[in-house]
């Protein structure tokens, strides 16, 4: 209610030092705006860390209980497209950088570009992802949906990954437990990929928005809070990355 | 009006402490090859065998490329106290968490293996 633009334009402006349209005047000064708001997404993004932190416990007590399990399961992975997916989002993040630095620069035509080349480049991320995903669901490796031991209780059944590793048939109840396995990779890379969907959107709006100008008038903080919740989703894959396909070559 | 702003920008320039940082490019070209190096490291690091240091080596690199993330994409860095100590009190509260319910999961069969 006190942002009724009668009373910012009246009372309130007359006994009021000059300031910026984009400062709300329940802020002292456009600083202490800009602070608040990095606090305040500062704050949710923690909320984010303890939502993925639940996973990535679950997934070290469930790796440490079922190990032979978990070390097979996670021989499925290709590392060649982990790899390049790793890559493809330290580049998104990048130019997601380069993006807020346009903003602050107030180059509209660069801070466009940027804001492309991370929305490409994070499709390229679920491309790939979804290429991944579809080898599971062929090798009926999806928990629940007809799920197949095959692969572990006879490894030589599935030569492109048995050439590599050389795995030895697992035991049926120690294979059973690769299910779980897949259903955390699932649930944390598709919680991964849920993050990138919302982001991807999030960009096709804001390209709109600083194609029209909406970013370089000084006022950065939508860009600034976005390349924020972007590379969160990056430091994500980070540690998703070595957990999920590389920690378990050996042994 | 643009009069206005440039007086704004440069008083505001003036408050050192409330000054808006602004990264320049060549600080986040830096980090990215870093980044990517770091990559290309933990792939590597994981075709060697190393027993139980594989998963160390490989999650020590992790949290290097996280840090300089956080540290300079992200701008804690450069970023207000009350930032950093959000930053720092929400690791410190994750790791407090993990690692007691890890401590506790890992140690309960402790001797009987």
């Amino acid at each position: 209610m006190s942002d009724s633009p009668a009373i910012a334009n009246g009372a309130v402006a007359a006994d009021h030092h000059e300031h910026p349209a984009y400062q709300r005047h329940h802020f002292h000064s456009v600083e202490q705006q800009a602070d608040t708001t990095n606090f305040a997404m500062w704050l949710f993004l923690l909320t984010e860390i303890m939502f993925f932190g639940g996973l990535f416990t679950a997934y070290l007590i469930f790796r440490n209980w079922y190990y032979p399990a978990f070390v097979e399961a996670s021989h499925q992975l290709n590392i060649f497209w982990g790899t390049a997916n790793t890559a493809v989002l330290i580049s998104s993040s990048f130019t997601m950088a380069m993006g807020v630095w346009s903003a602050e620069m107030r180059r509209k035509g660069t801070l466009v570009l940027c804001l492309v080349l991370t929305f490409i480049l994070g499709l390229i991320f679920l491309g790939i992802k979804t290429i991944e995903y579809s080898e599971k669901i062929e090798k009926h490796h999806v928990p629940g949906f007809h799920y197949s031991l095959q692969s572990f209780t006879n490894p030589a059944s599935d030569p492109e990954i048995y050439k590599e590793y050389h795995d030895k048939p697992m035991a049926l109840d120690m294979a059973r437990h690769t299910e779980l396995y897949f259903f955390l990779y699932f649930a944390m890379t598709g919680m991964h990929a849920l993050h990138m969907i919302i982001g991807i959107a999030i960009l096709g709006f804001m390209i709109l928005r600083a194609r029209a100008g909406a970013y370089t008038t000084g006022h950065v903080t939508f860009v600034e809070n976005f390349g924020l919740y972007w590379h969160f989703v990056d430091i994500i894959w980070i540690f998703l990355f070595p957990l999920l396909y590389l920690i378990s070559r050996h042994q | 009006m643009s009069e206005q702003t440039e007086h704004a920008a440069h008083e505001q320039a003036q408050h050192g402490e409330h000054e808006h940082h602004i990264t320049p490019p060549v600080v986040y070209v830096v980090i990215f090859v870093t980044l990517l190096v770091f990559t290309a490291l933990t792939v590597g690091a994981s075709y060697i065998e190393m027993g139980v240091f594989n998963p160390i080596v490989a999650l020590a690199i992790g949290v290097v490329k996280a840090t300089l993330v956080v540290l300079f994409f992200m701008g804690v860095k450069y970023s207000t106290k009350l930032t950093k100590l959000t930053v720092f009190a929400g690791l410190f509260t994750f790791m407090a968490l993990i690692g007691m319910t890890l401590a506790d999961y890992f140690s309960r069969a402790w001797g009987r293996w």
